[in-house]
């Protein structure tokens, strides 16, 4: 049974337009569904403004969707009460794209990790104290600097504080947006070997939203495209990637830069009034599903 | 390559330095390198690792406490860290052009975009008014940009990102620069429109004879658009070399690491990381720089920056344990 299904899912902001022009409304989330099994890692990949953070955060009822179902280990979340939604969120955690401005500059690293067992009231000041030095170390940042301020951190050690306060209450299900794109090229890699760590040691799914689609290919399970609020292509990573179905996904793919010299890929432009953005996902091959 | 042949832009023993505290700090330090006409070098290296900086020391933008300490910065042949600023600022846009980093702060939102493209040529007196507009409609075609007599009467705010950064790119080749610096000029972009603009440098720089310094921290755009690559580490300038070399057998231990940390989908999941972090200027190690991450590192790393060494054609690079020398030491 997946932890996780999305059904419909829809959200709509309305915008006003200039001054005097009537308030518009944009679709950032449009009709998606789809379904993450325990253990997974699922990606949601495509370009600015296509809807993935709205997605995730929809999910977590970080903002309120405007129709469609979630389901979270046979929870209805858009159903459940305050009280219920917040022991809910003990299972689901997020991790934000940037790692300087999501921390609190002026609260030491251990206050910062600490305090979602406060909120839950969970444990004795010791046993506390116990389980952030063990988070810390769960993550690989050393103890002794538990009184530092996030300022005096790097970026990927702030994405670690970040990691290591989402994991205080033993979650099963971990939104990372962007985890790792505000991150210096060489310390990517270590976060992302981390989050593989720690999927394994702790049995954590992930949603990960990403754009750069080298990483999603290396790390995801499935993936998911996303255009202007809606799903075009979902499938298996590898048969995703070998064979795109959507004129939209094979675009993409082509325009991904290619760390080798002798290698040009051969661009394939997208256009896209060429093409029914209002058709239904429906299968092409085994688990995999297009819009076409 | 012929060796006689003198390079566009010769960049020898340039230091810029920040006056902090009582203190210099070495953002740039004692980096030469060179851009041979018709050619595009790929300036690459980290966040912070001083690559626009070097793009400011070129063009003397620097700011305090920013200053450049020493160096020489030839370009066709005069120095232009000697130069007085009257003759500086026509190498600025005629000379050499600069294409920021961040497209949005690089344009002027109260001006139409054809006013913009205009006002570059009438301040280097290249053309009349009316000669500027007409030729305005004309980058912006060149630039594909669509309807571009329409065009040129919108205001930056109405354009997306990507028409954003054709603007500019149409702006910088306006004045008919030899070299174009391109400081990241696809990093705020999506990966499709992304690839439209690189094609399009690419395109530009044969349609206008340009020379180009091209500045990422992507291997993978440098590895598609440049001749010569130059990687740069807190700073100083590592390894240089053709850019099929470089990738193919990379020499400094950084180069090596960090094309082996680039995701791949053959290689199953767990990535080759380099351990720790960029060292901030504050705590620059007394030796390499890398010295802290490097899994070579010699006894002799610890103590004194290693230097230059030739290690083929074309190819140099900065590390005791790769110079041809080390065995002497
Ligand atoms: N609070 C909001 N009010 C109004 N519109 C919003 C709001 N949040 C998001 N949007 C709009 O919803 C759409 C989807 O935005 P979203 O942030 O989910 O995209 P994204 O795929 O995460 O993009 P990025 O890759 O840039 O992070 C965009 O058009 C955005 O402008
Ligand atoms: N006012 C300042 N005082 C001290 N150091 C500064 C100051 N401004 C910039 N620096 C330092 O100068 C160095 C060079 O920065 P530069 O902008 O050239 O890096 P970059 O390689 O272009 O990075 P990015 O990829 O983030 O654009 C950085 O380490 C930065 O911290
Ligand atoms: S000089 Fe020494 S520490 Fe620096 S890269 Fe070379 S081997 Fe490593
Ligand atoms: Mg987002
Ligand atoms: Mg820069």
């Amino acid at each position: 049974m997946p932890l996780l299904t999305v059904r419909n899912l829809v959200k709509e902001f309305s915008r006003s337009r200039g001054w005097w022009g009537r308030p518009s409304v944009v679709r950032a989330v449009d009709s998606v569904s789809f379904s993450i099994e325990p253990g997974e890692t699922f990606g949601l990949v495509g370009e600015s403004g296509s809807g993935k953070t709205t997605t995730g955060r929809c999910i977590l009822r970080l903002v309120e969707p405007t129709s469609g179902e979630v389901r979270f280990q046979d929870r209805d979340v858009l159903a459940l009460s305050r009280e219920e939604l917040r022991r809910t969120r003990r299972d689901m955690q997020i991790v934000f794209q940037d790692p300087y401005s999501s921390l609190n500059p002026r609260m030491r690293a251990r206050t910062i990790v600490e305090e979602p067992l406060v909120i839950h009231k969970l444990g004795t000041k010791t046993e506390r104290r116990e389980r952030v030095a063990e988070l810390f170390r769960l993550v690989g940042l050393d103890p002794a600097h538990l009184d530092r301020y996030p300022h005096e951190f790097s970026g990927g050690q702030r994405q670690r504080i970040g990691l290591a306060r989402a994991l205080a209450l033993n979650p099963s299900l971990i939104v990372a947006d962007e985890p790792v794109s505000a991150l210096d090229v060489s310390v990517q890699a270590q976060v992302i070997n981390l989050l593989i760590d720690l999927q394994e040691r702790l049995k954590l799914t992930y949603l990960f939203i990403a754009h750069d689609l080298r990483l999603v290919e290396h790390i995801c399970d499935r993936v998911a495209v996303m255009y202007r609020g809606r799903i075009l292509e979902m499938g298996h990573t590898a048969a995703l990637f070998r064979s795109p179905a959507h004129a939209y996904t094979r675009a993409l793919l082509s325009a991904i830069p290619i760390p080798d010299p002798d290698t040009r890929p051969t661009r394939i432009e997208w256009d896209a009034s060429s093409v029914d953005l209002r058709l239904p996902l429906r299968q092409v091959d085994q688990g995999h599903w297009a819009a076409i | 390559m012929d060796p006689s042949v003198s390079p566009l832009l010769d960049v020898q023993h340039l230091t810029t330095v920040f006056d902090v505290a009582g203190r210099a700090l070495r953002a740039v330090d004692d980096v030469s390198f060179e851009v041979r006409k018709g050619e595009t070098l790929g300036l690459v290296g980290e966040s912070g690792s001083g690559k626009s900086l070097t793009a400011y020391s070129i063009l003397r933008l620097v700011q305090p406490p920013g200053r450049i300490a020493s160096g020489r910065v030839l370009f066709q042949g005069r120095d232009l860290l000697a130069l007085p600023e009257r003759e500086m600022r026509k190498v600025r846009g005629a000379g050499i052009a600069l294409i920021f980093q961040e497209p949005m702060t690089a344009l002027n939102p109260v001006f139409t975009v054809g006013d913009q493209i205009a006002e570059a040529m009438l301040v280097h007196g290249l053309a009349t008014r009316a000669e500027a507009k007409r030729r305005a409609v004309e980058l912006l075609d060149a630039v594909r940009v669509a309807e571009p007599d329409r065009r040129v009467r919108d205001y930056p705010h109405q354009l997306s990102g990507g028409m954003r950064q054709r603007v500019l790119i149409a702006m910088a080749i306006a004045c008919r620069p030899s070299l174009v610096i391109a400081d990241e000029p696809t990093t705020a972009l999506d990966v499709t429109i992304q690839a439209q603009i690189l094609d399009l440098l690419r395109e530009m720089r044969e349609a206008f004879d340009l020379s180009m310094l091209l500045i990422s921290h992507d291997l993978g755009i440098i590895a598609g658009s440049a001749d010569r690559i130059a990687v740069m580490y807190a700073g100083r300038l590592v390894e240089q070399g053709p850019v099929r070399d470089v990738f193919r057998s990379p020499a400094h231990p950084y180069t090596k690491a960090l094309l082996a940390s680039i995701p791949s989908g053959a290689t199953g999941r767990r990535l080759k990381a380099i351990e720790g972090s960029v060292p901030p200027l504050t705590e620059l190690p007394r030796g390499c720089a890398f010295a802290p991450r490097c899994p070579d590192a010699l006894p002799q790393c610890q103590l004194e920056p290693p230097p230059i060494a030739d290690i083929g054609p074309g190819r140099v690079v900065r590390c005791f344990a790769c110079s041809p020398f080390s065995v002497l030491r």
